[in-house]
């Protein structure tokens, strides 16, 4: 797996396109289609319990062009959400107890909006989290982001795919380890990752290739012993998530000869406990234009909220969309294989 | 073109029960058995399996321990080492057998 030189878009590749994207899932006759692999495990299809997570894709802007991204962000995307959508976050935010506002992008960091939208979710009471490459503390213009996410008392979740330099680097594109290890320094400086700070640092482990994660409380032991012996690093948890095949891993899955492979080991590795715990259960993603998603993998794939439920955050209705059925397809394999995966890593404690 | 290792045949392991499914069952009782948690973890289990499929030289058991031990959460340097260990091994197994032929020259060269 090596980084990439420019999205999907940019490449004018067909994967760029999401429609082409599902095509081929879908036609991966090889593997069942989801809701038949849940039958068979005589469970249901998948229904909301709550929304207890707004996740928020704020634009697929970024300032890396990582070789799994599964939103294909880079520099050269323009698409970011507007004040106007984000106010309408925060009415929806104001109008409910949500209790926690999950920002992510492309680099969120990047969107005018950003820090506004931090400061009055937070005003609200709100937990907030950075989904942030770390790489972004140390781009110019953004040399007082750090202070200010301490400052709001923002839980950063970090992408960090390993703790040596060729396995991220190969992911992340030359030079984003060294400099991810400048911004872990900086913010355990600030506090963050400390016992007693009360500032949350959490570590991102995917897997750099065609494989599955190893058990995130090894991995978590491996990344907490070498981060600190070699760096002085430390840090509150790993999250280990698994590659969904959408985006820019199908297409290193579909040029390496992968990709089936990969499908049977998604399928071989479903595991029926790890079904109630997806996070589109719990969650609702919003689009950088406010449209609703059961999650962002749904989001990328252009696959809106479905069901009748309310598909705009103008159109919002806490009580329909609580209970709202999910939209599934075979990319849903992606977090119900092992111990599970969402984006606060696995499903089923070990 | 024809060979005698095909990598689709790893999938159709599962074959080999046909004719004696009841062996077949008390292999993979056993199998699974052996790599599971135990004194060693599963990750060093899949690393000395790593190790042992080089010193067969099974392409097989290499390309399923090599998946087996990323999934387990080795890395490149872990896992060159365990090859490196086999391969000492099997170096080593041959040096020392020149003991035999330091025997076998003593008893028929003149002393």
């Amino acid at each position: 797996m090596i980084a990439v030189t420019g999205s999907l878009l940019r490449r004018q590749s067909p994967l760029a396109s999401a429609t082409e994207q599902v095509r081929i899932l879908e036609s991966t006759l090889s593997v069942p289609p989801f809701t038949t692999r849940l039958e068979r495990a005589g469970l249901p299809g998948l229904t909301a319990t709550g929304i207890d997570v707004m996740q928020i894709n704020v634009g697929r802007l970024c300032n890396q062009t990582c070789a799994h991204c599964h939103v294909d962000a880079g520099p050269d995307r323009t698409e970011v959400m507007t004040q106007a959508t984000v106010d309408s976050c925060l009415r929806v935010l104001a109008a409910t107890d949500i209790p926690t506002v999950d920002i992510t992008g492309g680099a969120p960091e990047l969107n005018p909006e950003f820090r506004y939208l931090v400061i009055e979710a937070r005003r609200l009471g709100r937990h907030v989290i950075d989904r942030c490459n770390i790489t972004i503390l140390g781009q110019r213009g953004q040399e007082d982001l750090a202070e200010f996410l301490a400052e709001q008392n923002v839980e950063i979740v970090a992408s960090l795919p390993y703790y040596q330099e060729r396995e991220t680097d190969r992911q992340r594109g030359h030079g984003v380890f060294n400099r991810s290890i400048d911004g872990l320094l900086t913010l355990n400086a600030l506090g963050y990752g400390r016992k007693g700070s009360g500032l949350t640092l959490n570590l991102v482990y995917n897997p750099v290739g065609a494989f599955l994660p190893a058990p995130q409380k090894s991995l978590e032991a491996d990344f907490r012993r070498q981060l600190h012996r070699k760096h002085g690093i430390v840090f509150n948890n790993l999250f280990a998530i698994t590659n969904m095949p959408i985006s820019r891993y199908l297409e290193f899955l579909l040029d390496s000869g992968n990709y089936e492979a990969y499908m049977s080991r998604l399928l071989t590795a479903f595991n029926s406990a790890a079904v109630a715990g997806v996070m589109c259960r719990t969650m609702i993603s919003i689009g950088h234009d406010g449209r609703l998603y059961d999650c962002d993998f749904n989001q990328m794939l252009d696959r809106p909220i479905g069901f009748g439920a309310p598909a705009h955050i103008d159109a919002f209705d806490l009580a329909a969309l609580s209970g709202r059925r999910i939209v599934t397809g075979r990319h849903c394999y992606g977090c119900t294989a092992g111990a599970g995966s969402s984006c606060g890593g696995v499903t089923i404690p070990a | 073109m024809h060979t005698y290792y095909n990598p689709a045949d790893l999938a159709r392991f599962g074959e080999m029960a046909e004719g004696s499914p009841e062996l077949w069952e008390k292999f993979m009782a056993w199998y699974g058995a052996v790599f599971a948690e135990g004194a060693l973890t599963e990750r060093e289990k899949a690393l000395i399996a790593l190790g042992v499929s080089h010193a067969v030289q099974c392409p097989y058991c290499i390309e399923a321990y090599t998946q087996a031990c990323l999934e387990k959460g080795s890395n490149l340097e872990q896992m060159t080492e365990a090859v490196h260990v086999a391969s000492a091994i099997r170096g080593g197994a041959s040096l020392v057998h020149g003991v035999q032929m330091k025997n076998a020259l003593q008893k028929i060269e003149m002393p």
